[in-house]
This record gives C-alpha cells, structure tokens and sequence, in this order.
C-alpha cells in the first residue's frame, strides 16, 4: 500500500498552517477519506464538515489544490501520487481547519420571497413536462456554496454586501420561472441581489459539481428579465399575461 | 437559570430538520406558537436529503384502481402484522393530501404527460404509487420544507447538538446541549419537546447511513424514560455500493430495479425466480436481502461478496434521465459505466423500524410533553418498511406532532422549570472526556460496537450470537466511561464522537435485548436458530424501557385490527 502527502491547512480566527500528513491509500479513495483517517488515527481536531460521503449534501466543499470541490466527490487517485492541498473555502470566515461560517447565505436565503403561487389555485395541478422540465435543473443545487467560493464579486472586500452570489441566481431563477409562482423579484435583484455586478465570467458554472448552467440559464435570463421589467415595461407586463400566468397547464 | 450556559426559551422546541422536523416545525409555528428548531449539521444537510426512490402515496395517477386502502394493506402485509394498524390508516388516507401540499409550497415532481405528478413502481407495492424527481426526492423535500419553515417565523439553531432533555417533574421542560462550532453550552426551555432526530444507522459499519445517525433523541428518549418499540427490527436495503472499499455501503436506489433492474448472481442467473417468482426484483427488501445473502453463503456471490444489478439494457439515454445520480455515483466513484454494464451491489444497513414509542397519530411519547414523529418513532413500518413509505411517513406524522405539540403547549401553564442540576450533570458528562484518567479512543469504540453489531445483529441472526454481541456491548458501555478527547472545544470532532458513541451503546443494547427476545422470524428480523413465523409472536410488539436496575424489556400486544379493515387484507392477499 503506497502512501499519500495530504498538506491540511489547520487553524482558526487566530491564524494556522499548513500541516503534513501521510495517509494510506485504497482503491477508489477520495479526499474525504483521507480527512476521516488522520481523524482517526492521527489527530482526532482536526474540523471538517461532511454528511453523505455521495455528492448528495453539499457539505464537505473545501479548496482541493486551489480548486473548490467536494472533498466526497474528489478521488486522490487522480493527483497520481503528488501531494493534495486541502483548504477551507476562501470566501466566508474561517471558523476552524476546513470549517467555514456560511451562515450569511441563510440570511440571504431568507430576504427572497418564498414561492407564492395564487391564493384560489389550490391543485392539485397540471403542469406539462416542457413547463417544468428547465427548472429541474436549479432544484438540482445542493447548496455546496462552491460557485460562491470562486465568484470574484464575493470574494472581494465587502463583496458579500453588494451581490446575493451564484447560488442565489439560481435559486431565484427557479422561483422566477416556476408557471405558478406569481411574485417578481426584479426589484430585489436589481437592488440588495445586485445581479448588476456579475459580469459573466462563467467561473461558477466551471466548479458546480452538480453541473448546473449557472450563467447561461439562470443569471442571462434574470438580468433579461431585469431588463424588460424597468426598460420595457409593456413586455414585461405581457409575459406576465401570457407567460407565467397561463402555461399550458391549469 | 446559570450564566455557563446560553439560554433560550421557545413553546415549541422541534429537535432534528430532516423531512419530519421541517415539517413539525411548518405545523407548530402555523398553529400559533413560537418554534425553535435545532439540527446538527447545517439546515437543508440532514439525512433526510440523501433519499432518493420517491414518496409513496396512492394518487392513483398511473393506475386508477390505487386508494388508500390498498396502500393500507400493502404497508401493513409489508410490515408483517405487527404495525399499528392505527397509524397506517392515518397515513394511507393523508398521504395524497400531503403530496400535493409540497407541491403548493414550491416542490417540483417528475410529471406524467397528461401533466399529473408521475409516479414509479416500488418493492411491493401493488401499483405505481412513489412520486420522484428522478433519484433525488429527498432533496426536493428537504428545500420545499426548508423554504417553507424559514418563511413560516420558525426561529432555526444550526450546528447545535442536544444531549439531553430536561424535565421538570414527570414532564418535559426543554434540551441541553451544545453549539458545535465553539462548544458553548446551550440550554432551550420548552413546553412541549418533538424529537425529528433520525435514526442510527451508524451502528453498523456497511450503511447507507450519514454521520448524524446516532440515535440521539432515541437514546435522549430512553435516558428521560419514554418507551422505545421494535427495537430489533432494523431494516437491510438489499442493494448498496460493495467497491471500491471506501464507498462499500452508499444506496443504490431501489428505483434502479423500479426503472427495470435485473438482479443475477456471479453464474448469471437470475436468482429472484427462486426466491419470490412472482415479485421478482420487486419483492419486499427483507426477502431480497435475505436472497442476495443465501446467494452469496452458497458460493454464488460476486467478486466482492455480492450480487450483480443490471439495468444498461434500458439504454444510455433513459438511466440518465430517470438515475442521473446513480450514474453519476458509479462512473465516479467506481469507474463503473452503468449504461453500459451492470453494478455490483450488497445489502446494506438503511432504516430502523423501531424507535419512541407514540400514541397513533399525535405522536405523543410516554412522557409527557414529549412527542416523535419520523425515523426517530416507531409503529407505522412494523417489521419491514416498504420504500418510499418513508418519506410520506415524515410529512403526515410530522405535520401532526407538530399540531398536537403546540396544543399540548397551549394547554400548558407557565413555563416548566430550567434545573440548572440536571444541565451541570450534563456538562460534566459532557467535559468528562477531557480528564486526565481517560485514555480510550471513540472512533476505536465507534469501530467495535459496529464490529459487534456487524457479526451479531446481522441479516441471519442466532440466540448464541445475540447473546455474544450484548456482552460485547456491555463491556463496550463500561470502556465507554474513560472516552478520551484532545484539543479544546472548538469545533472539535473527536470531542463530539465522545458522546455518540455512549448513545449508540445505548440503542446497540436494545437491538441485542429485543432481538434475544423475538424466538421466531419476521421481517427484517431472521433468526437461525427459529427460522420460522410463530403466530403468538405475530400478535406482540417487544417494548424497551429504562428500569431502576438497567434496561427492561417486556411485551405489548399488537393492536388488533378491526373487521372492516382485515377484510382489506385478505382481500388482496
Ligand atoms: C440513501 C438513502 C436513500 C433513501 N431513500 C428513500 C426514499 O427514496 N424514499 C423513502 O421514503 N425513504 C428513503 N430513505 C429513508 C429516509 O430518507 C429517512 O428515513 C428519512 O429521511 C428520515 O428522516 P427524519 O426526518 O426522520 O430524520 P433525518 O433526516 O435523519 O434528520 C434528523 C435530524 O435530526 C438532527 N439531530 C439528530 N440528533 C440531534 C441532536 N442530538 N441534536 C440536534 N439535532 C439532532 C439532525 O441534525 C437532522 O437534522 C432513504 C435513506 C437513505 C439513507
Ligand atoms: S459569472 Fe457572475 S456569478 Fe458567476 S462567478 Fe462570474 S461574476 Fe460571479
Ligand atoms: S449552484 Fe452548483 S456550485 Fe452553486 S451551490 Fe448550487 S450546486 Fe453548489
Ligand atoms: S459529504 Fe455530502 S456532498 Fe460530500
């Protein structure tokens, strides 16, 4: 059994460094395991965040030799014997070892208003597959933050006061685009979402590990959106008509 | 009320945000009152997100002839008579209903072409009854009720471990616990407590389990003296991942066999046609469990102790669309192209059957004040659970906890009590790894007790074996006192390990002492030694509870179902 060199970065508010471990390797081993086995058997501190080990929670993101990933979905078979840096995510505050503070995404989260279809469409609903089919894709997010982590506008001083992030394009897009939903959310995208700052770099979708495409389906389509609603107000209010309120479905 | 600790007071205090916390949490909150809701782990991460299959409910939207009356006899057959037939008729009648609320908060479903919600064959089920967004349900469920609980004044404590709960009295007075991220103390008084925490299947080591299956609130529970149920009917899933060893474990959804997967041992031959002819790969996963397992003793298991699942002949284009996380799953994990040839899979740990013991339908424990709803509780799965049956239990028992919590909170005068004696304990119990005479390490305990469990509490199971493994245990309990702990309390995970690993002693105890006691085979439940069903067995539930002297274990008859509903049974048999 060979050995691999895992440089981990340790340490807390107070500062840290890298440390060198050497962990066994199986067959099919992915960055996470090798976190578990200095867990177990070299220092029991050591702070990370895991749930599923299957790419299904979005827990274990960490910065794999630079890049952001999921340490669950990383296999080390692929860095061919050479060392693997492992660091926390560099966007949000450290708070120890690979463990960040992600709340400000939940408090986030929490200023989009909720889906609200119309009060007296109570369902149960007909929706067609071509009406639903494209918002498939943004429910997919598994919340990992990675296009975070990597988005310029966020990790910039103060970025996180001007822009709401990848994420929540995504997420506002599957909102925007749901045939039942009733709200607009232009406004706030305009405004405290600050989807004025993307400028399309397309780094997000590159790390999305759940292959989501980011800027071309969620982010265009919402700054169009943005677009139409304070530009070309009578279109905006004929989508609305045509569009959102009456798909195929009833 | 102490300056150690941070304190918090809420009517309602929901332990656990998976699919049955989020849901109580919605429930409580739209009755009026004030919600807290604690998790582990960050919200929208629980276990509850890995499910994958669907959520069963008769809609009847593929095959007319479903109703809840066959969704009622298939789940009480499934579970081998030893349900609440109580709880199953609630949950088969407001299932539906439940489904299509997810659907007005948001929650999208994979949809038939007349534009209803699509809907999958299961494991013995009689029709296309599991509702799915592809193999990602649990995901779907989880940010529709995240969504909705946020929106909803559900005030939500993330990263916060809870180890105890409080009582005032006879009844519940709120949780004690701690805040992962630095180890501060946290005290939450409550007037009524509603344990969502899960299951525990991280007593074994091959499970599709996440970490935070330790059984928490079920241990909590036991500790505060309510009353645990079928605690030996823990529940194989006949298919998870065997290779690379890193991976042996991780859910290959049932739905690869819905969408058409074959099942064949390392001869090639297609062994379910010995074993249920008529259901196939579709029979109920105790009895494909057990087949995979006689396969395997026989010779005929694959390279790595399995069997071979196939589904490539549907084609490359339909597993993508209808398995994409499967096929995602095996190409990376295991470089193993399942469009193009078939997956070797094993059973594997998935689901406990038992847990707190509730009053069908408002999920009240024995103690008072205290209520479970989801994994956690027991009742509705019986011996064996039917897939998909999971996460429809989560919403229609959650939703009901979490109304009859907040009545039961209304009803309540003043706020209970806060013994700051019972939270130093805890504290103390809690610091106690950090002392100087402790010196076992918990993640070689972890490794034992799953080693026990593995050996003794498995697929075949023997009296002499059960009785094997409850010594280890024991032993394991008393090696569990001087658990050892580095560093400080910052977020440190060897720390927290300490206490999981006293409370999966605790439910590693039960399974033994219930299993020593169950003389016959029934469901997951398969003894060597009395391989068959025993009719006397079929009419009794075994019943755990903390006693002066240790755990007790006594018997409980099944509730007995009346006449207008047996009919229902036999009538489809
Ligand atoms: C891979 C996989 C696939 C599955 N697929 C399906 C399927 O297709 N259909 C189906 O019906 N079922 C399925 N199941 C089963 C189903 O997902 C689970 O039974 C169900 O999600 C359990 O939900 P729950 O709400 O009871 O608890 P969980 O989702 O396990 O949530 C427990 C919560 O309690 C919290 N908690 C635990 N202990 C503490 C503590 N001490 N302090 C504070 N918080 C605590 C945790 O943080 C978590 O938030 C699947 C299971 C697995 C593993
Ligand atoms: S495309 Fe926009 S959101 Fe994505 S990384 Fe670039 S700036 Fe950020
Ligand atoms: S959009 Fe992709 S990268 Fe961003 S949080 Fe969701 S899954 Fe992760
Ligand atoms: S542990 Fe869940 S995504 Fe890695």
């Amino acid at each position: 059994m060979t050995d691999a060199t895992l440089h981990v970065f340790r340490g807390d508010k107070t500062g840290g460094d890298l440390r060198t471990y050497q962990v066994p390797v199986t067959e099919g081993m992915v960055v996470l395991d090798a976190i578990h086995y200095i867990q177990q058997h070299e220092d029991s501190t050591l702070a990370c965040r895991w749930n599923c080990k299957a790419a299904k929670c979005g827990s274990c993101s960490a910065e794999v030799n630079g890049k952001p990933r999921l340490m669950c979905k990383t296999r080390l078979d692929q860095f061919m014997g050479s060392p693997v840096t492992v660091r926390p995510l560099a966007a949000f505050p450290l708070i120890k070892d690979l463990v960040t503070d992600v709340s400000w995404n939940y408090r986030v989260n929490q200023e989009i208003p909720p889906f609200t279809p119309a009060r007296d469409d109570t369902g149960p609903w007909r929706m067609y597959p071509e009406d639903v089919d494209r918002m498939f894709e943004f429910r997919r997010c598994i919340e990992c933050f990675l296009c975070q982590d990597v988005c310029h506008v966020l990790r910039e001083h103060d970025g996180t006061s001007r822009y709401y992030g990848p994420r929540f394009m995504v997420r506002i897009a599957g909102l925007e685009m749901h045939p039942k939903d009733t709200v607009s959310r232009a406004h706030l995208l305009r405004g405290r979402g600050g989807i004025g700052f993307c400028n399309i770099t397309k780094c997000c979708e590159e790390v999305c590990p759940e292959e989501i495409h980011i800027t071309d389906n969620a982010i265009i389509p919402l700054k169009e959106r943005v677009a139409d609603e304070y530009f070309d107000p009578w279109r905006a209010l004929l989508r609305a008509f045509r569009g959102r309120r009456e798909p195929r479905g009833t | 009320m102490a300056d150690w600790y941070e304190a918090r007071r809420y009517d309602v205090l929901v332990i656990g945000a998976g699919g049955a916390g989020l849901r109580a949490a919605i429930a409580a909150a739209e009755a009026g009152v004030k919600v807290g809701l604690v998790c582990k782990s960050l919200l929208g991460k629980a276990h509850t997100v890995m499910a994958e299959g669907g959520i069963a409910a008769a809609l009847g939207n593929l095959d007319p002839n479903d109703n809840w009356e066959v969704h009622f006899a298939d789940t009480m057959r499934g579970g081998q008579r030893i349900n609440d037939y109580r709880m199953v008729e609630i949950f088969a009648k407001e299932a539906p209903e439940r489904v299509y609320e997810l659907e007005r908060w948001g929650g999208l479903f994979d949809r038939t072409p007349e534009g209803k919600i699509l809907q999958r064959p299961f494991g013995a089920h009689t029709y296309r009854r599991l509702c799915h967004v592809g193999d990602r349900t649990g995901l779907e469920l989880i940010r529709t009720l995240q969504d909705r609980a946020v929106h909803s004044g559900v005030e939500v404590l993330m990263e916060v471990t809870l180890s105890r709960l409080l009582k005032d009295g006879d009844r519940i007075a709120g949780a004690f616990g701690y805040r992962r991220e630095d180890g501060r103390f946290i005290a939450i008084g409550a007037k009524a407590v509603i344990l969502a925490t899960g299951g525990w299947g991280k007593v074994y080591k091959v499970t599709s389990n996440s970490w935070e299956c330790t059984g928490d609130g079920c241990a909590m529970a036991y500790e505060a003296g309510a009353e645990l149920m079928d605690m030996e009917m823990v529940q194989f899933h006949p298919t998870g991942m065997v290779w690379p060893p890193g991976v042996r474990g991780i859910l290959v959804t049932e739905a690869v066999r819905g969408e058409g997967g074959i099942l064949r041992n390392a001869k090639g031959e297609r062994f379910m046609q010995t074993y249920d002819p008529k259901k196939l790969e579709l029979s109920s996963r105790d009895v494909v469990s057990r087949s995979i397992y006689k396969e395997v003793e026989a010779g005929r298991g694959s390279p790595h102790g399995g069997a071979f699942l196939d589904v490539s002949h549907r084609g490359a284009e339909y597993i993508k669309k209808k398995l994409p996380s499967m096929y995602e799953q095996f190409l990376k994990l295991a470089d193993v192209d399942i469009t193009k040839g078939p997956m070797e899979v094993a059973p594997t740990i998935h689901y406990v059957m038992g847990g707190v013991r509730v009053a069908p339908g408002e999920g009240a424990s024995t103690v008072p004040g205290l209520f479970a709803a989801g994994e956690v509780a027991a009742g509705l799965h019986g011996a064996n659970r039917l897939g998909g049956n999971s996460l429809s239990d989560l919403v229609v028992f959650g939703k009901r906890a979490g109304e009859h919590a907040a009545r039961y909170a209304k009803g309540v005068d003043g706020d209970p009590r806060i013994d700051d004696g019972q939270a130093d304990e805890e504290r103390r119990l809690l610091l106690r790894p950090f002392d100087s005479g402790s010196t076992e390490n918990p993640y070689e305990l972890h490794a034992e007790l799953q080693e026990a469990m593995g050996t003794h509490a498995g697929i075949a199971r023997t009296g002499e074996g059960l009785r094997a493994g409850l010594d280890k245990i024991l032993s394991l309990q008393e090696r569990a006192e001087r658990m050892r702990a580095a560093g400080s309390l910052l977020y440190n995970p060897g720390w927290h390990a300490c206490r999981d690993v006293r409370f999966m002693l605790i439910l590693c105890e039960a399974i033994f002492r219930a299993a020593i006691e169950r003389t016959e085979s029934r469901g997951a439940h398969w003894r060597l030694d009395f391989p068959d069903q025993d009719a006397g067995w079929g009419r009794k539930n075994l019943v755990v509870q903390r006693g002066d002297r240790g755990m007790t274990v006594s018997t409980r008859s099944v509730p007995e179902v009346p006449p207008q509903l047996a009919r229902l049974l036999e009538a489809t048999a």
